[in-house]
């Protein structure tokens, strides 16, 4: 296969865009892998949303959220 | 299910986070299957009697050119969640969008240039279509840095969603451009009254390439929303401990 004399303009226009794609899923999957991580070792270190709290007993059932 | 009971429901970022953990898989196959079946039709399609081999760089830059415009529409859509309805994923959604709609618009101006360059005999031309993207690509920057400079989420995203609905008025200036001035730009080829003036041998693989590149942005968006709520919840727990370290 042949691109004729601007083959090197189209597989440079290819071969950016390929590696823009790759950066932004890297660039997102690296960030998803940190955040989880941070959120690992905030809960790991007895930090914990409030709706992540166990529900107390009945008595105090108020918070349940 | 309505569009409001389904936006009341995805208003839970737990229940949104749930959704996008079983929508994701599928969507990055369906990306993936897309983009590879793009890449063979362009490389596969004919050359142009006037364009040469240089038709196949159209197949990635007007798709890129189309997603680079309707990011900022969606991200418009946002900031009305934001300011109007006060939709708590709005503004993940609209922060989230900015990075990969400059991302869109960097390699339409990118891969415009390369196919000028042969075609037009320049790189670039301060016509009224490539200054009006070139600026819309500057406004995604200035979004990107507003959300960076002020640390208050909802802060940021008010004043984020005031400058994308200021924005806005740039699209219809670049939708039209080609036919309000006289630009080195050629007018719309695809979406114009009276049909498509493309051939079927160049239609067939732009659209599926066009289909391709929406469903990778879909992919992104949800998986940068799913990021960006999760970094909101780091970061109130960490006030949460900064809290309990201070009391």
């Amino acid at each position: 296969m042949s691109f004729g004399p601007y083959a090197a303009f189209i597989v440079t226009s290819y071969a950016l865009v390929a590696a823009m794609v790759f950066f932004l899923i890297a660039w997102i999957a690296l960030d998803y892998r940190r955040q989880q991580q941070r959120l690992r070792e905030l809960e790991a270190s007895g930090v914990v949303r409030r709706s992540a709290r166990p529900a107390k007993e009945p008595s105090s059932a108020t918070e349940t959220r | 299910m309505t569009l409001t009971t389904t936006l009341t429901y995805l208003a839970n970022p737990t229940k949104f986070l749930s959704l996008t953990a079983r929508v994701l898989p599928w969507l990055i196959a369906a990306t993936a299957i897309g983009l590879a079946i793009g890449f063979y039709l362009s490389v596969m399609a004919p050359d142009d009697y006037q364009q040469g081999a240089t038709v196949k760089i159209m197949f990635i830059h007007v798709p890129n050119a189309w997603l680079s415009m309707f990011v900022w529409g969606v991200m418009s859509v946002a900031a009305l969640g934001t300011l109007v309805w006060r939709h708590p994923l709005a503004d993940v959604a609209a922060k989230a969008a900015a990075p990969i709609g400059a991302a869109f618009t960097f390699l339409a101006l990118v891969t415009g240039s390369l196919w000028g360059r042969p075609m037009w005999g320049t790189y670039w031309e301060w016509d009224a279509r490539l200054t009006s993207v070139l600026i819309l690509f500057l406004m995604y920057l200035g979004l990107m840095a507003l959300w960076r400079a002020v640390e208050d989420p909802s802060r940021a995203a008010r004043a984020a969603a005031i400058l994308t609905l200021v924005g806005a008025i740039n699209l219809p200036i670049i939708k039209f451009s080609v036919d309000w001035w006289n630009t080195l730009h050629q007018p719309a080829s695809v979406f114009r009254m009276g049909g498509p003036t493309l051939d079927r041998a160049f239609l067939v693989p732009l659209l599926v390439m066009a289909v391709a590149f929406s469903l990778l942005f879909i992919t992104l968006q949800l998986a940068a929303m799913r990021n960006e709520i999760l970094r909101r919840r780091v970061r109130s727990l960490q006030m949460m401990q900064a809290g309990q370290q201070a009391a």
